[in-house]
């Protein structure tokens, strides 16, 4: 594809990644979110969230298999629009779900370890967030900055197990993350990633 | 149409019902002005099955709750039903398939007369009142739900339970074509609830068989369900086929779920938290804030004596 063909579908995908959140902020405005509108926001932003660190995960297996190398020009702008989701999932549990009652929040990361384990994800989300940029990756030098970005398996894993905690009792859905992630992260054990690859060369 | 249209009514037939349907009018033509098609594109049917035929009660002063009453709409299609989904919403959309007639309920145990009750006979015998009570989610919302219904205490004498009946134990139906969900092994089927005898005798304590003046609709509990008003949502068993009088504390399906989180009691405690969220507050659907939880959800002057010198961090 030529750059002026990627630089095109970044903004085709930039577009449909602002969909699920324009989405929500039509439906809070028109009072479309259901009987318990905050349950919905939070609920679905944090979807949005995992989903586009999977998505970004999945850019790396992908491009070995199919060799499509230009996957990659789109992986910064999707770990940013997890980054994105993540924020408002965690602004609205602040705002609107504990409506700013700090004793709340507070008790809730201390005691309650879903939220801990949540809150520690996003933490670990921000300086990936920040050294995005490609003046940081100069500034830090390819190597520490690809180890530091490795820490998104660890903000993976633990939101996947946020989600897995905070379920009353049915684990369809945060299995289905957890499935998923799981294969992502087999994808890339050297000796599966060396099959891979040799698939898409055959 | 959102709404279906109400049976036509009588001129003969009572003020309440009237009042009632009139409500319901109301609500349909501000739907039709234009609340907005997106929202009704949205929401299933509020009176999926067979629910919505008005019924007659009386309005006892002691039960009216001076506060405003949660939507007719959020209330009918809001419901935590695993019998159905375990999706809040899905519960109006599939409750269809519940068939509330003939049903019957089984009562046994350590009683003097037990039997097998029909429901049509059940409602014959006791006059029903509504009873607007709040209702606390042990998730953190909460209702405000006019009830139509009768004390517990009423049915359960006539069974005259004996001196070793120190609990009464409660079990919604089981029937996979009629509960989709039952196919799957998300709770323990079948759906069993427990009370100690003075709570069941607690004047409080409601069966009940109908909301905002109407048959409950399926997604509600239909045909008959229990109300402890003081207690989280769950102890109010749904669509009851079983009651048995038994002589120890009965395993409810959410103590067997996780027994580290659902006590046998759970009273509506603002100092006692589920291990993974606090019950300080709550959020009264229909309104952003948030509200302080009331001890035993504003019923103490009722029920705190059936409580005294328990430890209540330890009986949750």
């Amino acid at each position: 594809m030529s750059p002026k063909g990627v630089g095109y579908l970044k903004v085709v995908i930039f577009c449909l990644s602002l969909f699920p959140a324009a989405n929500l902020l039509q439906g809070a405005l028109s009072n479309a979110l259901g009987t318990n509108p905050v349950e919905t926001l939070i609920r679905d932003t944090g979807d949005w969230a995992l989903r586009f660190l999977l998505i970004g995960l999945a850019l790396t297996p992908l491009r070995n298999l199919t060799g499509q190398a230009q996957l990659m020009r789109f992986r910064r702008m999707l770990g940013l629009f997890a980054f994105f989701y993540a924020f408002i999932h965690l602004s609205i549990y602040i705002g609107l779900d504990k409506y700013l009652y700090w004793d709340d929040i507070l008790e809730d990361i201390i005691k309650r370890p879903f939220i801990t384990i949540g809150m520690l994800a996003f933490l670990c989300l921000v300086p990936l967030a920040v050294t995005s940029t490609n003046g940081m990756i100069r500034r830090l030098g390819g190597r520490r900055w690809q180890k530091l970005h490795k820490s998104v398996y660890f903000i993976a894993i633990a939101g996947v197990i946020h989600f897995m905690m905070l379920v009353k009792k049915d684990l369809t859905e945060p299995l289905l993350y957890a499935f998923v992630l799981l294969l992502l992260l087999l994808a890339r054990v050297p000796s599966i990633k060396r099959v891979t690859q040799r698939t898409a060369k055959a | 149409m959102l709404i279906k249209r109400p049976p036509d009514i009588s001129s003969s037939e009572i003020t309440e019902e009237g009042v009632y349907h009139q409500r319901r009018k109301f609500l349909q033509q501000s739907l039709a002005l234009g609340l907005g098609a997106g929202i009704a594109a949205h929401l299933p049917d509020a009176h999926a099955g067979y629910g919505g035929e008005a019924l007659t009660f009386t309005t006892p002063d002691a039960y009216r709750l001076n506060v405003e009453k949660t939507a007719y709409k959020d209330v009918t299609t809001y419901n935590n039903f695993y019998e159905f989904s375990t999706s809040k919403y899905a519960p109006a959309r599939k409750a269809h398939t519940l068939r509330t007639r003939p049903w019957s309920i089984r009562v046994e145990g350590e009683c003097a007369k037990p039997g097998v009750v029909d429901i049509e006979d059940v409602l014959k015998r006791h006059a029903l009142e509504e009873r607007i009570y709040r209702f606390r989610c042990v998730e953190g919302w909460s209702m405000v739900i006019p009830w139509v219904g009768f004390s517990l205490s009423e049915m359960l004498k006539q069974f005259e339970p004996t001196s070793r009946a120190k609990y009464v134990m409660f079990e919604t139906l089981v029937d996979p074509e009629q509960f989709p969900n039952q196919k799957g092994r998300v709770l323990d089927w079948p759906y069993q609830e427990g009370l100690r005898i003075d709570e069941a005798m607690n004047p409080l304590t409601l069966m009940a068989v109908g909301l905002y003046g109407e048959v409950l609709p399926n997604q509600n509990g239909a045909p008959i369900r229990l109300v402890v008003p003081w207690k989280y949502g769950f102890k109010s068993i749904k669509s009851i086929v079983k009651i048995k009088f038994v002589e120890t504390m009965p395993k409810s399906t959410w103590m067997k779920a996780s027994s580290r989180e659902y006590g046998f009691y759970s009273n509506v405690n603002p100092e006692v938290s589920h291990p993974r969220w606090s019950q300080r507050r709550e959020r009264r659907i229909g309104e952003w804030g948030k509200r302080d939880t009331l001890m035993f959800n504003g019923y103490a002057e009722q029920v705190a004596h059936l409580y005294k010198g328990m430890d209540l961090q330890k009986y949750f």
